[in-house]
C-alpha cells in the first residue's frame, strides 16, 4: 500500500511522537520505501503455516507462589522526572 | 609482553600463579583506555575507581587464601544496555542519559559473583537499534582498523574495545546481528547464544523475542570462559531455558571429529564483496584440511529474513519503547515551555468551538509526544513508527501475522538443514566495514547489511562470528558459523579448531595515541 503523509501523521499520534515538518516528510518517504520492501512477503503462500511468536516455545512457565519483597517505593520513584513523596506527577489530565 | 596483549585465558593463568595482580591487569587496561579511547570512543563511561577497588578486593582475598570466582580479576566491559545498579545505564539515548537502575541485570550480577572487574560501559546504537553505532546520542565510536570507518553495531563499542585491546572480554547483545556484525567489522569473535540460553533480566528490551546477550572476545577459549559464567536458567526470565549448560571453557579445546559443515552456495555469490567471499572460501578450505565434510544446504526462505525481521523487530520495539513516557524514569520535556506552546496553539485557533480545540493534544498527551520527540533519535523514531503502523488497526494480519508465519518457514529451513549437517558456514556480512556517514540517510540500505545474520535471531538458534581474513584495504572479514539450538559448545569448538590453524585473530590494528 502507498503510505501518505496523512497516514504518517496519524501513526505519530498513536505512537505518542511529535514529528517536525521535516521529520514528517523524510519519514513518509523512508517508511514508504521500507513498507514496499517488506511487502515482498506477499509472494509467499503461508496458508497452513502456524505463526511462530517465539523461538523457544515454552508454555506455562510457573514459579512457586511464594511472596517476595517488591521494589521499595523510594527505589521505584528514584528516577522519576517529577514526583512527590509517594507518587509520580503528571500534567493535569482534566481541565484546570 | 604487555599484559594487554595476553588473551583472557592467559591473563587468568598469570593471575592464578600470582605473576600479575588484578590491580596490575586493571591498571594496564585503564592506561590503554586513557591513551586510545578519546579517538576510538568505545566507552561511554569508565569506572576507574570502582574497577581498581574491585581489583584490590580480588587481590586481597586471593592473598588471604580465600576462594575466587572463575573470572577473578579479569576486566569485562558491558554494553550500556544492561542495567547496573545505581550506575548510569543510558542505552546510548538522551532518554536515559541520567537513568540509574535500582537493580543489576542477571548477567551483571553473575559477572560480579564471578569476580570480574567491571571496567566500564560501552557505546551502542540507541536502544541497540542500528548497524553502525552512529545512532548513539552520546558519542561516535570508530573502527580500530580504519578510524574513518564504522565499527558496526549495535554492539560497536563492545567490539571496538576488544579489537583495540581496551578490554580482554566484553558483553554485547544481538537482536538481528548486533554482536556478530561488529565482531566481523572489528576482527574479533562474537557469539549470539541460543534464544533463552542467557537470562535477559535487566537487559533493556528492544525486541523481546529476538534479543540475546552474548560474549565478545579475541578467541573462542576466551568467549567460552565468559559464556560459562553468564549462561544458565534464571527464574526472573520466564523465557530462559531450564536446561543444563556445558563446561564451555573445558570442552572448547576438544576438536570435533567428523564435522559436517553446510554451505549455502547462494550466500557466497549474491551481492557479497569479493574480498569477503574469498576470505570465507579460504576458511572453508581450512576446515576441509582439518577433516570436515562440506555439504551443500539450502535455506530457501533466508532471502525473506530482512523483510520478516523489519516487521517483527519494530513491532516489538514500538511496544517496548512505549514505557519511555516521561513519567516513571528518564527524560521529560520542559513542562513550562510545553504548556506555553500549547496555550499559544489554542489561542491561534481563534475559536471557542470545543470540537476544534479537542483536536489539539491534551497537556498530558503533548507531554508524552514532546518528551519522546526530544528524547529519541531518528532511528528509534523510525522503528517506533514502523512498528506502530504495522500493528495499527487493519494491518495486523497483513504485516505482523504474515511475518510470524514466514518466521516459522525460516525456522523449518534450519531444522531441515541441521538434519544433515552439524553447522552452517558462510559470511557474516555481505561487505566489510564502510565509512562513517555512508548509510546514515538510507536506512533500508543499512538494513540490507543484516541479510546473513537476522535469520538466526528469527529462528532462535546459536551463531558465531570468527575473524577469517582481511580485505585489500586491510579491513577484517568474519566467518559465520550457525548451530542448532543449545549447541554453543559445538560453535566454540569449531571456532577454536579454526583459530588453532589460523592466526587472523592474532592480528592487531595500529592505533594512534589520542590527541
Amino acid at each position: 500500500m502507498a503510505l501518505s503523509r496523512h497516514d504518517v501523521e496519524h501513526v505519530s499520534l498513536l505512537a505518542r511522537l511529535r514529528l517536525s515538518e521535516d521529520e514528517l516528510e523524510t519519514m513518509t518517504a523512508q517508511l514508504a520505501d521500507i513498507v514496499k520492501y517488506i511487502e515482498q512477503l506477499d509472494q509467499l503462500d503461508t496458508t497452513d503455516v502456524e505463526p511462530m511468536a517465539h523461538a523457544v516455545e515454552f508454555s506455562n512457565v510457573l514459579v512457586d507462589d511464594v511472596p517476595q519483597d517488591s521494589l521499595p517505593r523510594e527505589a521505584a520513584l528514584m528516577n522519576a522526572p517529577k514526583r512527590d513523596d509517594e507518587c509520580y506527577r503528571v500534567p493535569a489530565v482534566l481541565g484546570d | 609482553m604487555a599484559l594487554t596483549e595476553l588473551t583472557a585465558t592467559e591473563l587468568l593463568a598469570e593471575l592464578r600463579q600470582g605473576s600479575a595482580t588484578a590491580v596490575d591487569v586493571t591498571s594496564a587496561y585503564l592506561d590503554r583506555i586513557q591513551r586510545f579511547d578519546a579517538r576510538l570512543g568505545a566507552f561511554l563511561r569508565v569506572n576507574r575507581d570502582d574497577a581498581l577497588a574491585q581489583a584490590e578486593s580480588v587481590d586481597r582475598r586471593r592473598s588471604a587464601g580465600q576462594s575466587i570466582g572463575p573470572l577473578g580479576g579479569l576486566p569485562v566491559a558491558i554494553k550500556d544496555v544492561l542495567c547496573t545498579k545505581d550506575e548510569p545505564t543510558t542505552c546510548g539515548s538522551r532518554m536515559l542519559q541520567d537513568f540509574r537502575p535500582p537493580y543489576d541485570a542477571t548477567v551483571v550480577a553473575r559477572l560480579k559473583q564471578a569476580d570480574a572487574v567491571l571496567i566500564g560501559k560501552t557505546n551502542l546504537d540507541e536502544f541497540a537499534m542500528g548497524s553502525t553505532t552512529e545512532n548513539s546520542a552520546l558519542g561516535t565510536t570508530r573502527n580500530p582498523w580504519d578510524t574513518d570507518c564504522v565499527p558496526g553495531g549495535s554492539s560497536g563499542g563492545a567490539a571496538c574495545c576488544v579489537a583495540a585491546d581496551l578490554a580482554p572480554l566484553s558483553i554485547g547483545t544481538d537482536t538481528g546481528g548486533s554482536i556478530r556484525q561488529p565482531a566481523a567489522f572489528c576482527g574479533v569473535l562474537g557469539l549470539k547464544p541460543t534464544y533463552g540460553r542467557v537470562s535477559r533480566y535487566g537487559l533493556v528490551a528492544f525486541a523481546s523475542s529476538l534479543d540475546q546477550i552474548g560474549p565478545l572476545a579475541r578467541n573462542a577459549a576466551d568467549a567460552a570462559l565468559l559464556l560459562e559464567v553468564i549462561a544458565g536458567h534464571d527464574e526472573r526470565d520466564s523465557t530462559s531455558a531450564n536446561v543444563p549448560i556445558s563446561n564451555y571453557a573445558t570442552t572448547v579445546r576438544e576438536p570435533l571429529a567428523g564435522l559436517r559443515l553446510g554451505v549455502v552456495q547462494d550466500h557466497l555469490v549474491e551481492g557479497v564483496d569479493q574480498d569477503v567471499a574469498t576470505a570465507v572460501r579460504a576458511a572453508i578450505d581450512v576446515y576441509r584440511s582439518l577433516g570436515a565434510t562440506l555439504v551443500d544446504v539450502s535455506l530457501p526462505h533466508a532471502r525473506y529474513g530482512i523483510a520478516t525481521y523489519y516487521i517483527i523487530a519494530p513491532c516489538e520495539a514500538s511496544s517496548n519503547l512505549a514505557r519511555y513516557d516521561g513519567v516513571h524514569y528518564g527524560y521529560r520535556t520542559d513542562e513550562q515551555a510545553m504548556q506555553a506552546e500549547l496555550q499559544a496553539e489554542r489561542k491561534a485557533q481563534a475559536t471557542d468551538d470545543d470540537a476544534v480545540l479537542d483536536q489539539l493534544d491534551s497537556p498530558l498527551v503533548r507531554m508524552y509526544r514532546q518528551t519522546r520527540a526530544e528524547g529519541f533519535g531518528l532511528e528509534a523514531k523510525r522503528r517506533i513508527m514502523l512498528g506502530t503502523f504495522a500493528l495499527s488497526q487493519g494491518y495486523y494480519d497483513a504485516y505482523y501475522l504474515k511475518a510470524l508465519k514466514v518466521r516459522r518457514l525460516i525456522r523449518s529451513d534450519y531444522d531441515q538443514a541441521f538434519a544433515n549437517v552439524d553447522l552452517i558456514i558462510g559470511p557474516v556480512t555481505p561487505t566489510p566495514a564502510y565509512k562513517i556517514g555512508d548509510k546514515v540517510n538510507d536506512p533500508l540500505a543499512m538494513y540490507l547489511g543484516d541479510l546473513f545474520t537476522v535469520s538466526a535471531n528469527l529462528a532462535g538458534i546459536a551463531a558465531l562470528s570468527v575473524p577469517c581474513g582481511f580485505t585489500a584495504n586491510g579491513l577484517p572479514a568474519g566467518l559465520h558459523l550457525q548451530a542448532p539450538p543449545l549447541h554453543e559448545d559445538k560453535l566454540l569448538r569449531a571456532a577454536h579448531m579454526f583459530q588453532q590453524a589460523t592466526d587472523w585473530h592474532k592480528q592487531r590494528p595500529e592505533l594512534d595515541e589520542s590527541e
